[in-house]
C-alpha cells in the first residue's frame, strides 16, 4: 500500500480526519473477526457480539457514560436525527425545539422534518444568548432545547450545562465537533458524535441517551442487540471507532495544548499579515484545532482553489463554495463577512512548520485574487 | 448638500455574484461626498450580511436595507470617511 494521501497541507480535520494509527490496526484485525451477525448464538456470531460489546464499553468509558447509554448509528447525522427527534417524540410538552441559530444542518434539517423550530440568536463570537434560550424554553409547547457543544465552523464553545432548564425540558447536544477532543459537558439528555471527526472510520455515529431520559424512537424500530439501533451493525468499523476514541482521549491533553497554541499563531499571523481580514469566533474558549477567517473582496471558491494548488486543503463557508449556493448560516447569524471565508482545522500531526508555511503563502494568494478585480 | 436620506448613487449589481456587490461598493465609495448615501442593488443572498460587515470593517455607516424601484433588494450605506 502507498502512504496516507494526506500531506501536511490537509488543514480540514473538521470535515474528516485520516484514520488514527490505532484505529487502522484494530480495523484490519476486526475485519476478519467481526463479520458475523452479533445476534446469532454460534461461534462467529458470539465473536462479533463480543467485539460490539467491547466497543460499547470502551466508548462509554472514554466518554464517561454508561454502556447502555451508547448506541452506534450509521453516521453522526443519523445520531443527531435519532437523538433530537427521539426526545421530541418522548416529550409531553410539545413539538417545539428551541435551538441556536448556529446549529449544524443535521439539527436544522431534523427540526424542519419533525418538529417546530424556535431559533435563538447568537452574539458576534457565535455564542448563544443563553438567557434567550432559557426564556424561550419556558414558553408553552417547548419540548426540547438543542444546543451544540462547540460550533463546527468557528470553533466557539457553547455554555452547555451552565444554564438551568426545567426538569421536564430535556437538552439535546450535538457534540460532533468536539467528541473525543473535549470532555462532554453536563446537563444533556441525549448527545451525538461522529467517528470520522476524531480519527475513526466514516460510517460510525454515536448516539448517547441518558438512562432516565424520555426518549421514544422517532423512526421504525428493529430487532437488534440495541433497541435504539436499526440494521446490521458495522462491527469492525464500530470497534475501530472506539479504539480511536480511547487513543484520542488518552492523548488529548498534549494534542490540545499544542493545537491551541498553533491556532493562536494562525489567528495572530493571519490578522497581522493579511489586510482587510476578519478572524472570527471566540479566541480563547474554542475548539483547540479550528479557526475561521474571512477576507474582503475575495471569492471563496477562488481562495480554496488557489490554496489547493499550493498544497493546502481548507474548507469555506462562502456561498459560492456551498451546494446550496447560500452563505453559511453560522457566519450569517454572527453577522460576519461571508465571502472570502476559510476554515482551517488542524490534523493531529499538523506542525508549526505546516502552519507557518500556510501563513507564508496566504497573503500572496489573497493579494493575487484581489488584483484580478483591481483591488 | 443633498437631503440626508437621498441616495446619491445607486449601483446595479442585480445579476453579479458574491463578492462583486461589495467590491463595487468599495470601488465607488469615493464617487459620493462625505455624508452622502451610496446604495447597491443586489440579489446575491450574501449581500444582506456582507454589506453591513463591510461597513463595520471599513468604518462606514450601514443605513438600511430597502428595495429598488423594481423590487430587488437594495442596501444603503453612508460614506463617513
Amino acid at each position: 500500500m502507498t502512504a496516507a494521501p494526506t500531506g501536511p497541507g490537509d488543514l480540514d480535520a473538521a470535515s474528516s480526519t485520516p484514520l488514527h494509527p490505532t484505529a487502522r490496526d484494530v480495523l484490519l484485525a476486526a475485519l476478519d473477526r467481526g463479520y458475523a451477525d452479533p445476534r446469532r448464538l454460534h461461534r462467529a456470531g458470539r465473536e462479533a457480539r463480543l467485539l460490539l460489546d467491547n466497543a460499547r464499553e470502551a466508548t462509554a468509558d472514554a466518554l464517561g457514560v454508561r454502556p447502555d447509554e451508547v448506541t452506534f448509528t450509521p453516521t453522526g447525522t443519523h445520531a443527531v436525527h435519532l437523538g433530537l427527534l427521539g426526545l421530541v417524540r418522548g416529550s409531553r410538552r410539545g413539538d417545539g425545539v428551541v435551538h441556536s441559530a448556529v446549529e449544524h444542518s443535521a439539527v436544522r434539517h431534523a427540526v424542519a422534518w419533525g418538529a417546530r423550530s424556535v431559533e435563538v440568536g447568537v452574539m458576534g463570537d457565535g455564542r448563544v444568548h443563553d438567557g434567550d434560550l432559557v426564556e424561550n424554553a419556558l414558553t408553552p409547547g417547548t419540548g426540547v432545547v438543542a444546543l451544540q457543544t462547540a460550533n463546527h465552523e468557528v470553533g466557539t464553545l457553547q455554555d452547555v450545562g451552565d444554564f438551568e432548564l426545567p426538569d421536564e425540558i430535556p437538552l439535546f447536544t450535538d457534540a460532533c465537533a468536539s467528541m473525543g477532543r473535549l470532555p462532554l459537558p453536563p446537563g444533556w439528555a441525549a448527545a451525538a458524535g461522529s467517528a470520522h471527526k476524531w480519527g475513526g472510520p466514516a460510517g460510525v455515529g454515536v448516539l448517547l441517551v441518558r438512562k432516565r431520559a424520555r426518549w421514544r424512537n422517532p423512526f421504525p424500530g428493529d430487532d437488534r442487540v440495541d433497541e435504539r439501533s436499526t440494521g446490521f451493525e458495522n462491527v469492525p468499523a464500530v470497534l475501530a471507532a472506539a479504539a480511536s476514541l480511547q487513543a484520542v482521549v488518552a492523548e488529548r491533553e498534549e494534542v490540545n495544548a499544542r493545537q491551541h497554541e498553533l491556532v493562536d499563531v494562525l489567528r495572530h499571523r493571519v490578522a497581522a499579515e493579511v489586510p482587510d481580514v476578519e478572524v472570527v469566533g471566540d479566541p480563547d474558549r474554542r475548539l483547540p484545532h479550528l479557526v475561521t477567517f474571512s477576507c474582503l473582496y475575495v471569492d471563496g471558491e477562488a481562495l480554496v482553489t488557489e490554496l489547493d494548488r499550493r498544497g493546502f486543503g481548507v474548507a469555506s463557508g462562502s456561498a459560492c463554495t456551498a451546494s446550496t449556493l447560500t452563505p453559511s448560516n453560522v457566519l450569517e447569524a454572527m453577522g460576519v463577512l461571508t465571502h472570502g471565508n476559510v476554515r482551517l482545522s488542524l490534523q493531529r500531526d499538523t506542525s508549526r512548520a505546516d502552519v507557518d508555511a500556510f501563513c507564508d503563502v496566504l497573503p500572496g494568494v489573497v493579494a493575487e485574487i484581489r488584483s484580478r478585480v483591481g483591488l | 448638500m443633498s437631503a440626508p436620506d437621498r441616495v446619491a448613487l445607486e449601483l446595479d449589481c442585480r445579476d453579479v455574484p458574491c463578492p462583486m456587490p461589495v467590491i463595487e461598493l468599495a470601488r465607488h465609495l469615493g464617487d459620493v461626498e462625505l455624508g452622502e448615501l451610496l446604495a447597491v442593488v443586489a440579489r446575491d443572498p450574501a449581500a444582506v450580511v456582507d454589506v453591513p460587515a463591510w461597513c463595520r470593517m471599513k468604518g462606514q455607516e450601514y443605513v438600511r436595507a430597502d428595495t429598488a424601484d423594481d423590487g430587488a433588494p437594495r442596501y444603503v450605506v453612508r460614506r463617513v470617511t
